[in-house]
């Protein structure tokens, strides 16, 4: 399955789950990054790492460690 | 009786707190409310302490919390458990607060509503400020506030602070509702019949072992089954009234029981408040499909394209050390000549003598000598005041948290480091929004190499008097180059010293990461920047001022005294050797200790007066260039500096390479006091500032006598 890593700009996803559990993802649930969601990859910086995401109307950046662990379809 | 008691109407206090997410404009209602000028700026992380002010309204006297933003009640960071800390702590037996204003950003209401509803549960009264409706409506959305109100159950007043739109309707809402409780009630955490089951176990061992109403404890419940983050937080805390582990004894039992249901418990709390917020919204807020063209992102993706991105981000600061060189170098040229025609007319009035030394040499030579450089520093923050109002600073630590990596650290500490360029203790404190302790604590340890605005006059100063003129190709030129050569130098250091502690501190073992909003780029406020400045101004002349002042007066003292001969003639006290001086003394002792460095005592008394602020050193020398100098009015210091002369070999005392030595001791040595200071505070403890003044002194004296020894080598 892909993951939110794997994404290309302005490419849109819906946020299927998670593969790890820990007080980062507890974080991004927070934040309202959660299964079901959909997400935009808005672009990676310019050295590849991290990527900007936009969900639900705002805009985050989170390292690609953490994008792999976020399956989409 | 006392007379104030003794009024027919008796004044009603309110105490209200504003809190919301971070970078909804909860310090510019505060700023509109009470028309005070706290900072503000675009990007999440402004307010990382507790501000208060007041206002009055209708009889009502309101006093004001400003406070940290935060996503959740469960806090991340220091700054995040500021804010929690006051609405939540359950050591607060009354809660001070009567009044919790939620402000919120309505252009991005989905997510601000999570801590709204988690706000909710406390069970205060609350108030939803929509700040930002200006947005809202440019981005097309169309917000239902009676639709809201109704849904929520709380009051909801539109608002614009920027524009001091709904300022008013708000401070009306906040008296009306004064510290009545909140009758409406809504349950934005509506569970199954099941789980609602299993909770009661958890729910009535907080209801009995805490302060908090039946809701909140229902929603502290399911908060703790959730994550353990959340229980983490509350150990410190409860230890008086909660026994810990039967807590997390009962919490694991309900865990279990959950599973045995087949209901996923992680992050339940999340998921049950998206659901009901999602559903709500959906019947509250329209968003109308003609999206207008996004400026932000495509402005963005210039910005952080992979090769215009560092580019335009070196280009932006050339450009304002250019600034700081070429063009600000017109108004120091008036306050230079205001000064000297100051001293001339001190010279006019007060008779040779004593006072009249006191004055000019001391005071108009001193004070003046910093105060020149008062353009230079106020062109320095309006750059960086203009960076983080627009939002690039996002920008800057969304680009370098690849490059931080390597240091340990993570894009979060690019926005600390960056205000260090203005002062390291604003840097410092703004540390507190980096999660990791460790991360947190580099950042402090390196956030003193930062070159600040106080080192500014000092560079600008020696650069002045020793780097040739004549630029690069014409387009830098070479005292710009040297300017911005120091600054490198000190990121460089800053990067090794950072990847050493990075290797050596002991760490939590929690993976780093870089979970960030982004905001969107938001047209800078010329007039906001402007007030900041003059702010910032004042702080400078009066603050630094009294510092300088006192300094100089007694620098000027113990560089006057004792008189040599002693026949009390005022007219022969110019001629007196500063050697001979208490400071001069003072100096050639110290001397030995610095000559290696290429540095004599005259530097020695400027190392020495600067720990009380490092812009002292041009002070200083100041001072004592003017009392050495037998003429009446004040020298001019860059032509002392490169003219003084070694009395044993007739050779300028200060060589190119003296120079440079100066400039790099400036840049790498703590001599802050302000700034130990603050580290103590942050770090509570003394084991950190000492190793601060430690390793950082010995760097820059190993740095600076190697610099003057190849310049000796060279020749
Ligand atoms: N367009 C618009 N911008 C606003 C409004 N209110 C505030 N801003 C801008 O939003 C940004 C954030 O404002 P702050 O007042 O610093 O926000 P804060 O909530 O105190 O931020 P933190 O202290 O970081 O949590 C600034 O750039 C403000 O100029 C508004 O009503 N409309
Ligand atoms: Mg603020």
């Amino acid at each position: 399955m892909r993951t939110l890593n794997d994404l290309k700009p302005g490419e849109t996803a819906v946020i299927d789950s998670f593969t790890e559990n820990d007080a980062d993802m507890d974080y991004l649930m927070e934040l309202g990054v959660m299964e079901g969601t959909p997400v935009v990859f808005v672009k990676s910086a310019p050295l590849g790492d991290p990527i900007e995401i936009d969900v639900r109307g705002y805009h985050l950046s989170l390292r690609r460690s953490r994008a792999r662990c976020i399956r989409v379809n | 009786m006392n007379p104030s008691e003794n009024v027919s109407s008796p004044r009603r206090g309110l105490t209200v707190a504003l809190v919301g997410n971070p970078n909804t404009g909860k310090t510019s209602v505060f700023n509109s409310l009470t028309g005070l000028h706290q900072k503000v700026g675009n990007y999440p992380g402004v307010t990382v302490e507790k501000k208060t002010g007041s206002f009055t309204f209708s009889d009502t006297d309101v006093e004001l919390i400003d406070l940290p933003g935060l996503y959740s009640l469960v806090p991340k960071s220091l700054d995040d458990k500021i804010a929690s800390d006051i609405l939540t702590n359950p050591k607060n037996k009354i809660s001070v607060i009567d009044i919790i204003v939620l402000v919120a950003d309505a252009s991005n209401l989905n997510r601000n509503l999570y801590l709204l509803t988690q706000i909710m549960d406390i069970g205060k009264p609350v108030i939803l400020a929509l700040n930002m409706m200006d947005v809202a409506k440019r981005n097309g959305l169309k917000i239902d506030v009676d639709c809201l109100q109704a849904e929520l159950g709380v009051m909801v007043v539109p608002v614009v602070a920027k524009k001091n739109k709904g300022i008013d309707e708000l401070r009306r809402g906040i008296v009306a509702l004064g510290g009545k409780q909140d009758t409406l009630k809504t349950r934005h955490l509506q569970v199954e019949e099941e789980f609602s089951r299993v909770l009661e176990p958890v729910c009535d061992y907080l209801k009995e072992n805490t302060y908090y109403n039946e809701d909140y404890c229902r929603s502290l419940a399911i908060r703790f089954i959730s994550s353990d983050d959340a229980i983490k937080y509350l150990e410190g805390e409860w230890s008086r009234n909660l026994d810990g582990a039967r807590l997390k004894k009962l919490i694991g039992t309900a865990r279990k029981e959950l599973e045995a249901l087949d209901i996923n418990w992680h992050m339940a709390e999340a998921r049950l408040r998206y659901k009901w917020i999602d559903r709500m919204l959906g019947r509250c807020v329209t968003r109308s499909d003609i999206i207008s063209s996004d400026i932000s992102e495509r402005l963005d993706k210039i910005l952080t394209h992979s090769v215009l991105g560092p580019l335009i981000f070196l280009a932006i600061f050339a450009a304002i050390f250019q600034t700081i060189f070429s063009y600000a170098e017109v108004p120091m040229n008036w306050i230079d000549s205001g000064m000297h025609e100051l001293g001339l007319l001190a010279a006019r009035l007060i008779p040779p003598g004593l006072l009249q030394s006191l004055v000019i040499d001391g005071v108009i030579a001193g004070v003046g000598a910093v105060l020149v450089f008062l353009p230079q520093i106020l062109a320095l923050f309006f750059f960086l005041g203009i960076l983080e109002d627009t939002g690039y600073m996002s920008r800057v630590a969304f680009m370098m948290d690849r490059v931080m990596r390597g240091a340990g650290l993570s894009g979060r500490s690019v926005i600390p480091l960056l205000s260090s360029f203005a002062c390291a203790i604003p840097g410092i404190m703004a540390t507190r929004t980096v999660h990791d302790w460790k991360e947190r604590l580099i950042t402090i340890l390196i956030a003193p190499f930062m070159s600040c605005s106080a080192r500014l006059p000092v560079y600008v100063l020696i650069i002045g008097a020793f780097i040739p003129a004549g630029s690069v190709f014409g387009v830098i030129s070479y005292s710009a180059l040297t300017l911005l050569s120091l600054y490198l130098l000190g990121i460089l250091v800053a990067a090794v010293s950072a990847y050493v502690f990075k290797k050596t501190i002991k760490g939590t073992g929690r993976p780093s990461s870089f979970v960030m909003e982004l905001p969107p780029y938001r047209r800078p406020s010329l007039r906001w920047t402007a007030l900041q400045m003059v702010e910032r101004a004042r702080l400078f002349v009066t603050d630094a001022g009294k510092i300088i002042l006192a300094v100089t007066i007694v620098l000027w003292f113990l560089a006057s005294f004792p008189r040599s001969g002693g026949q009390g003639d005022d007219n022969d006290f110019a001629k007196t050797p500063i050697e001979q001086t208490y400071a001069g003394r003072f100096g050639k002792t110290l001397e030995p200790l610095i000559k290696p460095l290429g540095f004599d005592w005259k530097i020695g008394i400027g190392l020495i007066t600067s720990f009380a602020a490092r812009e002292v050193m041009v002070s200083t020398l100041a001072t004592i260039y003017n009392l050495e100098d037998a003429d009446e009015g004040s020298v001019d210091l860059r032509q002392a500096l490169v003219s003084d002369t070694d009395p044993q070999t007739g050779k300028p005392l200060y060589t190119i390479w003296t120079a440079l030595s100066l400039l790099v001791y400036y840049v790498l040595a703590m001599q802050c006091m302000a700034t130990v200071a603050i580290v103590r505070r942050e770090t509570n403890s003394w084991r950190w500032p000492a190793l601060m003044i430690f390793y950082m002194t010995t760097l820059a004296y190993l740095a600076s006598f190697t610099v003057y020894h190849i310049g000796k080598i060279w020749g």
